[in-house]
């Protein structure tokens, strides 16, 4: 294994006519990695092509120096939770993981240990010996997640990983993918639940249509949305006199005193410059009660991007 | 291709096969396959039982000839066919199908060593219950034959050489049709139209002109019976003028055409992927 980054350059997929992902050029750094996009956006279909389940109509794809169509050596240190519901016929769940590791070559002992390990850090092991066809769908996600880090992958790519796992193991699911990133592996995960990508990503891709829209670290993909100025929550006890200062920048394109009357939104194209000239601007006898972002999140930045119904830009 | 290259393989291999052979043994929907393999050895049971109950002496040649028209016509034409329709067109179609393909395909294995196991997983299922099938059935032969007779068949009139005959071709089928099936799977979604023209085309292998014969799999299953059916008396209506050739050269043809099929598999497995909502 060479390289530390999982790359796309100039990456196509089609289905017939139909695109899947166009001109993807990407560099993934260790960490967590969020695919963020409406359905159809084409977040699985990069996760296909990145473990090899489908191939590039055209571009390259590099994934810590190893092409995706070699598996045998991909899969040593890629694991892969997809997001197909369906698995081998009559398995229970330990024989699911146990003979994924076998076929990895893995000695029985070995393979045996390495099961009850993983199947241990999903909270399974209590059900790991009935048959997977009579699993909850929470149960069917934990075993697949069991599945792809049963091996200590270095990357992680997980389609939806947090589907149908109730609030205790998905706070203990999150905890897992933050020491595995914490631990310097490439965690890259897709979801539709936008608070929880902000809480846990490193850096966000957004998808959209089959187009990358925006990557990179949530506030600097933020900064670079310029058609809708930063909003900042300004709490203080006099928003009016404040707000009549603040017009003197001109980076900023609105303030608005807030309905309760104790604070004021103000809207920025220049958020760095504007955080900078804030104190000078404060006059005698306003008294900053606190001073934050209002829309430097993933939830702004996809409704900004994509739009408020998941359409295209 | 080192040591530790055929080592690992080589333990994938297994690891497919016991995945594989369970799955294709325990199958519900493979029931059919263990009737078909089962009708002839009921078959000769039921009349070799009848024969112990009715005291009737038995004319070892007339059942031998009985057993002969039923392998040619019913075991290798129909059971050992579908048999294998049944297996391997499953082997990936099938878990297409199903959307349980992936499994496989996210494990650290060469798209070949995963064709391999399961191609020998397939062998091994068709070959075990047809050989089965087929043993039960020469046993049935001779189970109401005196003993003495029967040892005489055995090993002084050359009895034991058929018995071998009919089980290495019984493999040989599986083999052969397996990998053809095999290849099927890949090329089409719905191959139900392509096995069809595959039965036609070794239905008509008598008629066809002699290279073209050599294009199927019946035509050397044929050469390596080692009874010819008559074409005078009882069975001259099924009998078939056939051009037999040199067994090894029968083995030789049956093992070309299933080393094909998996070259062509072998292609076809490495371009594959998985996107289930075509299928």
């Amino acid at each position: 294994m060479t390289g530390s980054e999982i790359l796309f350059e100039n990456v196509s997929r089609f289905y017939g006519d139909v695109l899947g992902v166009n001109r993807v050029s990407l560099s993934i750094p260790p960490g967590i990695t969020s695919l963020v996009g409406p359905n159809g956006s084409g977040k699985t279909t990069l996760m296909n092509l990145m473990t090899g389940l489908l191939r590039p109509t055209q571009g390259r794809i590099n994934i810590l120096g190893v092409a995706p169509d070699d598996p045998e050596r991909l899969f040593r240190f890629v694991g892969y939770c997809t997001q197909f519901d369906s698995f081998p016929r009559g398995m229970t769940g330990y024989e699911f993981v146990y003979s994924y590791l076998r076929l990895h070559g893995k000695p029985h002992a070995e393979a045996d240990e390495l099961t009850c390990r993983a199947i241990d850090r999903v909270k399974l092991t209590d059900a790991a010996t009935r048959k997977i066809a009579g699993y909850s769908k929470g149960m069917r996600q934990r075993i697949k997640l069991a599945q792809a880090i049963c091996h200590n992958p270095s990357v992680l790519v997980l389609d939806e990983p947090l589907n149908g796992l109730d609030p205790l193991v998905r706070a203990e699911t999150i905890a897992l993918f933050r020491a595995l990133a914490e631990a310097g592996r490439h965690v890259i995960i897709s979801s539709h639940i936008l608070h929880e990508v902000d809480a846990i990503s490193d850096q966000v891709i957004l998808l959209s249509s089959g187009y990358v829209v925006a990557e990179g670290q949530i506030h600097g993909v933020r900064t670079e949305v310029e058609d809708h100025p930063m909003q900042i929550l300004i709490r203080c006890n006099r928003p009016s006199v404040l707000a009549s200062r603040i017009f003197e920048l001109d980076t900023v394109v609105e303030a608005r005193v807030h309905n309760d009357g104790k604070g004021l939104l103000v809207r920025t194209r220049d958020p760095d410059r504007f955080y900078l000239m804030l104190n000078r601007l404060v006059v005698d006898g306003v008294d900053l009660e606190s001073v934050a972002p209002a829309d430097d999140d993933v939830n702004s930045v996809y409704e900004y991007l994509i739009g408020p119904d998941g359409g295209s830009i | 291709m080192n040591p530790d290259s055929w080592s690992l393989w080589r333990a994938q291999v297994a690891a497919i096969l016991r995945l594989e052979i369970k799955k294709n043994f325990l199958a519900k929907r493979g029931l059919w396959i263990y009737l078909l393999a089962a009708a002839p050895v009921a078959l000769m049971w039921t009349h070799a039982m009848l024969n112990l109950r009715d005291h009737r002496v038995c004319d070892l040649g007339h059942d031998s000839l009985i057993f002969a028209t039923m392998f040619q016509f019913f075991y290798l034409r129909f059971a050992i066919f579908f048999g294998c329709v049944g297996v391997f067109l499953r082997l990936f179609r099938g878990e297409m199908m199903e959307k349980s393909l992936h499994y496989y395909l996210l494990a650290p294995v060469r798209r070949e060593v995963l064709l391999v196991g399961k191609y020998l997983a397939g062998v091994i299922t068709t070959s075990i219950i047809f050989c089965t099938g087929t043993a039960l059935t020469l046993l049935a032969l001779l189970v109401h034959v005196p003993r003495m007779a029967a040892e005489q068949y055995l090993f002084a009139g050359g009895g034991m050489g058929h018995v071998l005959a009919y089980i290495g071709t019984t493999a040989l089928a599986c083999i052969a049709y397996g990998s053809v099936f095999l290849v099927m799977g890949f090329l089409f979604h719905n191959p139900v139209v392509p096995v069809v023209l595959v039965l036609l085309w070794e239905a008509a292998n008598p008629f066809l002109p002699q290279l073209l014969k050599r294009l199927s799999v019946i035509f050397y299953l044929h050469s390596l019976l080692p009874i010819s059916l008559p074409a005078q008396g009882d069975f001259a209506f099924l009998a078939i003028l056939r051009t037999p050739m040199p067994a090894y050269l029968a083995v030789a043809g049956l093992l070309s055409i299933a080393l094909a099929g998996l070259w062509l598999g072998a292609r076809q497995v490495r371009k594959l992927e998985i996107n289930y909502g075509t299928e």
